[in-house]
């Protein structure tokens, strides 16, 4: 079914459930889709479960979800960085939840929920505190450890542009995880830049196939919008 | 065959790039980590044609972005803005990191903590009870090619030697380290043990007066 096209990031979130598991595209500020992030936190979803490469950067986007309190747990490669002093204070107070997984594992997992695919077996970790416990195999001689798919209710992703299927192509590096994530949630939205007629993309260029995608938005910030955001995420803290 | 010092002095951290930077092969595909090994990037030749690979999807990357430059959606591994080399390409996650797990990559900088006799990298965690700990792409990167190098400091601030017996930080990888380019000397992991290519200001007797393991020398 062809995605729906919605006006306003509000609007393609309605009905986020408490304690859903929520994939959020985006490395560090890159490909972090900011309007739908704020749209899921002015929506009230509690309990959530938060899967991105990071724990949030500053107090917006993603750090402004977890100021707000809504985020339970995050699963991620990097929390620790300059400026992640939003889940800093609270993985320290012992208010948050922390998966730590190794970035390639992440995506790897994402990937496999994606494909059908219950879980893998992988070098990476063998040997380590973030292997322990977990299934380990020889395969050709070299040691592999268990990883299990990692699916989830809602995927929120950034992409450069769509047409009214759903066809996604993204922007240099702001790709990073979108088109992982699109493929491993029962509900995935993407906020786009434009959206075009069908035929506007062409069919050899596209990353993200409109099967994925569910629900459309197009609302790329402009930096007047974005320091409006930043202004009103700092407000909610 | 007796080793003599190449340099008089250890080398500071952009001599100790340039040095890295001659053994990286013409043409090579290559994942410079985030922190002081991109710095090897500054002393590759213009004419080298080795291909920069950024765990976030990009192959081709060029020099740090200045200016009208800078794009948000153009950032390598350490979230700096960066720029695109002719012939760049971008891709996913998934496949950022099929290409570092499945060996196509052929070197791979890393810094550390601490490398084993055995090649075992230590270079994620401190183990501190307050640190928080962040893994990112360090253990993929571990097992990311065919030659992965370390670039660290020989000795830490109190003194003592990063190139260890045993790693007393937790583990990033077992046996995965090829290479260990120090300021006082350049160590290859051998099934046979530690040796030592190359030393500044330094003789290997002197370097083995302040290391644990037997030092083979090349």
């Amino acid at each position: 079914m062809a995605p729906v096209i919605v006006e306003t990031p509000d609007e393609a979130l309605v009905g986020v459930p408490d304690g859903a598991t929520v994939l959020i595209g985006g490395f560090g500020n890159a490909g972090q889709p900011f309007a739908l992030i704020d749209a899921l936190r002015r929506g009230g979803a509690r309990d959530l479960v938060v899967v991105n490469n990071n724990a949030g950067n500053g107090n917006h986007g993603i750090a402004a979800l977890i100021a707000a309190g809504r985020v339970r747990k995050v699963i991620c490669s990097f929390p620790r960085q300059k400026d992640s002093w939003v889940f800093d204070g609270l993985y320290r107070a012992g208010q948050i939840e922390l998966e730590l997984v190794p970035q390639g594992t992440l995506a790897e997992r994402i990937r496999a929920a994606g494909a059908g695919i219950g879980g893998f077996y992988t070098p990476t970790g063998v040997g380590t505190l973030l292997a322990e416990g977990k299934e380990h195999r020889t395969i050709d001689g070299r040691e592999y450890v268990l990883e299990t798919a990692l699916r989830a209710d809602l995927a929120l992703i950034k992409a450069y542009r769509a047409d009214r299927a759903g066809n996604l192509v993204y922007r240099k590096t702001a790709r990073n995880f979108g088109p992982v994530m699109a493929t491993a949630a029962t509900v995935t939205v993407a906020q786009v830049a434009e959206i075009v007629d069908v035929g506007g993309i062409d069919p050899e260029s596209v990353v993200t196939p409109g099967i994925y995608v569910d629900r459309l938005v197009a609302t790329d910030l402009g930096p007047e919008q974005l320091a409006e955001s930043l202004v009103k995420a700092e407000a909610t803290r | 065959m007796t080793i003599s010092a190449s340099t008089e002095a250890p080398l500071d951290r952009r001599a100790l790039a340039a040095r890295l930077a001659a053994d990286i092969p013409r043409g090579s595909y290559v994942n410079l980590g985030i922190g002081q090994p991109t710095t090897v990037a500054e002393f590759l030749p213009a004419d080298a044609e080795v291909v920069l690979h950024t765990e976030n999807g990009m192959l081709g990357m060029g020099p740090e972005a200045r200016g009208d430059d800078i794009d948000d959606d153009l950032v390598n591994a350490g979230k700096i803005h960066v720029t695109e080399m002719p012939g760049a390409s971008y891709f996913h996650h998934a496949d950022s990191f099929a290409m570092i797990r499945g060996g196509h990559l052929d070197v791979c900088v890393l810094g550390a903590f601490q490398v084993s006799v055995r090649g075992d990298l230590a270079n994620w965690h401190t183990g501190d009870v307050d640190a928080i700990p962040a893994v990112g792409g360090a253990m993929d990167l571990a097992h990311g090619a065919e030659n992965v190098y370390v670039m660290m400091t020989l000795f830490d601030r109190t003194g003592a030697a990063k190139l260890v017996e045993e790693c007393t930080y937790p583990l990033t990888g077992l046996a995965c380290v090829r290479r260990v380019y120090t300021d006082h000397a350049v160590f290859e992991i051998r099934d046979t043990g530690v040796a030592v290519l190359e030393t500044f200001g330094c003789t290997v007797a002197q370097l083995q007066g302040r290391l644990a393991m037997p030092l083979i020398p090349a």
